[in-house]
């Protein structure tokens, strides 16, 4: 069980979503979503699959358009910002793909070169050099600098895109799934990793998993998500404490014997 | 539950409604062509500027087609040349053939071979590349950390097609008339230096001229059905083999038709 980060500030709200709906033709997935992520906050996301998880992280990050209600990231209104804005308010949110993503073309140094040669102009070779062994040492990968992302497992994959996503310092950090399809060793890695990030670079998170051993250990809240609204939310154990069928499912299914 | 569940599938709509459906999704597609190819001049002339991948994709598109492009043009400078022979003799006439030949080639068959080719070989290659991207979320990645995929990989991949298949086309020309000489030179005995003069004195400045127009048109064509196929693409990795087939399909129709549509403005030029 994880010890809830004593840094978290409950007056600086990151992220701020009220009454948010999100349809794809007649289908609606998020249907009345309030959330607040607050600044140094590990949040964790729980919900089955096809809720709606991945949506709502795209919809914060601007891939996705909401149809209705207010967003409101690091104190700017998502929806009506200019495509420059919204790239600027982009530089500051990392976003750790369900599947990686990384580019497949180039090498694990390039993928990681990628975003820096772009945004940070002021940097010589030297220097973005340096911000990449930095990074990789974080997730503890220095010897794959120069694979190709095929070459490298799932779980290493996994490590190097959140690397790509951290390695211009974001304030807020989005993991879809860090865990999923991972041995319980990689595992527990990857949930000290995503601790890891949070101490070194006081990031605030938003952490996607159906996987509750990593909800346990890296989540300082907890929410659920059923029929496209929060329903339950609290610390990891008051989450559970409920006699909700569908949520006790949820957590027997986890810890079958 | 399963929300899948909450889906309402086409069958307990009526028919009216599928049919305007259908008609909503063939305009929503049009208008997302025109969006995509104003987008691309929107984008071309302002930097960022993406060189490197630029030049990586001229080398994917030149370079890498050399080696078919070089094979093919041969046979068909060779085959074309044998197969024209028997009705020219037939009027006594062997010695137009260089004349021929440099016509059929410089006006058509070296811009058609060439942009059919590099629709199998580029246009495919661009869409399965792209459509596994955008599969893979790797787009999607591309925008998140505020880079735009649009001008990373399309505008690049369209200049890149832009550029060389006029190139290209020059080369296939080039060897096809190469070809077509050493079928000459073996059955007629003609020298190199009166090869070349005929096959010059055959064509036109407006040929030339139109020659080149087409393999633009060609290029940019090839490289913007690769990529919106690709760009575009459904999700799953069914969606990538549709985007790699029906950018071959659609970029070699579409190529059919501007040769078409180049030979009626040429001949009405030549008319007047
Ligand atoms: N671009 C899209 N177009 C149409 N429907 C979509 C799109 N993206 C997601 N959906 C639908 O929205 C629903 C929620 O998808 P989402 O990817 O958010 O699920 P999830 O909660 O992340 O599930 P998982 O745990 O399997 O990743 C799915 O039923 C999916 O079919
Ligand atoms: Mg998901």
């Amino acid at each position: 069980m994880k010890k809830i980060n004593p840094n978290i500030n409950r007056d600086d709200k990151v992220i701020a979503i009220r009454g948010l709906q999100k349809a794809f033709d007649d289908f609606e997935v998020l249907k009345c979503v309030d959330l607040d992520l607050y600044k140094g906050e590990n949040l964790v996301v729980l919900g089955r699959s096809g809720t709606g998880k991945s949506v709502l992280i795209k919809i914060i990050s601007g891939l996705l358009q909401a149809d209705e209600g207010e967003l409101n990231v690091l104190g700017e209104d998502v929806n009506n910002l200019t495509p420059r804005q919204m790239d600027a308010l982009r530089l500051k949110i990392g976003f750790s793909f369900q599947n990686s993503a990384l580019y497949d073309s180039m090498t694990v140094k390039e993928n990681l070169e990628f975003p820096l040669v772009r945004h940070s102009k002021q940097m010589n070779q030297h220097d973005r050099d340096r911000v990449i062994d930095i990074v990789l040492e974080a997730v503890g990968l220095s010897q794959a600098m120069h694979q190709m992302p095929s070459e490298l497992s799932g779980g290493q994959r996994k490590r190097i895109g959140i690397a790509r996503t951290l390695i211009l310092r974001p304030e807020i950090m989005l993991y879809d799934e860090p865990t999923a399809g991972l041995d319980p060793i990689t595992c527990i890695e990857i949930n000290k990793l995503i601790n890891e990030v949070q101490r070194r670079f006081n990031t605030s998170s938003i952490i996607i998993t159906h996987d509750l051993t990593c909800a346990r250990a890296v989540g300082d809240r907890v929410v659920m998500l059923l029929d496209g609204e929060f329903k339950r939310q609290g610390t990891f154990d008051e989450v559970f404490a409920t006699e909700d069928e569908r949520v006790k499912a949820f957590y027997n299914y986890n810890f079958i014997d | 539950m399963d929300p899948s569940t909450n889906k309402k599938t086409p069958e307990t709509s009526t028919s009216k409604y599928v049919i305007s459906r259908r008609f909503d999704r063939i305009f929503l597609e049009i208008h997302s062509i025109y969006a995509f190819n104003l987008r691309f001049f929107k984008e071309v002339f302002f930097p960022p500027y993406e060189f490197k991948e630029i030049i990586k994709q001229c080398y994917e598109v030149g370079v890498r087609s050399l080696p078919l492009i070089s094979v093919t043009a041969f046979i068909i400078g060779i085959v074309f040349t044998n197969q024209s022979r028997p009705s020219l003799r037939d009027f006594g006439a062997t010695s137009l053939l260089p004349a021929l030949i440099s016509v059929a080639i410089v006006r058509a068959m070296g811009p058609l071979v060439t942009a059919i080719i590099a629709s199998g070989r580029v246009g495919s290659s661009i869409g399965a590349e792209l459509g596994s991207m955008r599969v893979t979320e790797q787009i999607d990645a591309m925008e998140v950390s505020a880079t735009n995929p649009y001008k990373f990989l399309v505008v690049s991949r369209v200049l890149a097609t832009t550029f060389m298949i006029p190139a290209l086309t020059m080369y296939t020309t080039f060897v096809a008339l190469l070809g077509g000489y050493l079928n000459v030179h073996q059955n007629e005995l003609t020298t190199i230096t009166t090869f070349f003069t005929q096959v010059f004195d055959a064509i036109t400045f407006l040929d030339i001229i139109a020659s080149s127009v087409k393999s633009v048109l060609f290029g940019f064509t090839i490289g913007m059905v690769g990529c919106y196929k690709g760009y575009n693409s459904s999700k799953g990795t069914e969606g990538v083999g549709k985007a790699a087939n029906s950018s071959v399909v659609t970029a070699m129709f579409l190529v059919f038709i501007e040769e078409l549509l180049v030979m009626q403005v040429v001949n009405a030029i030549r008319a007047v």
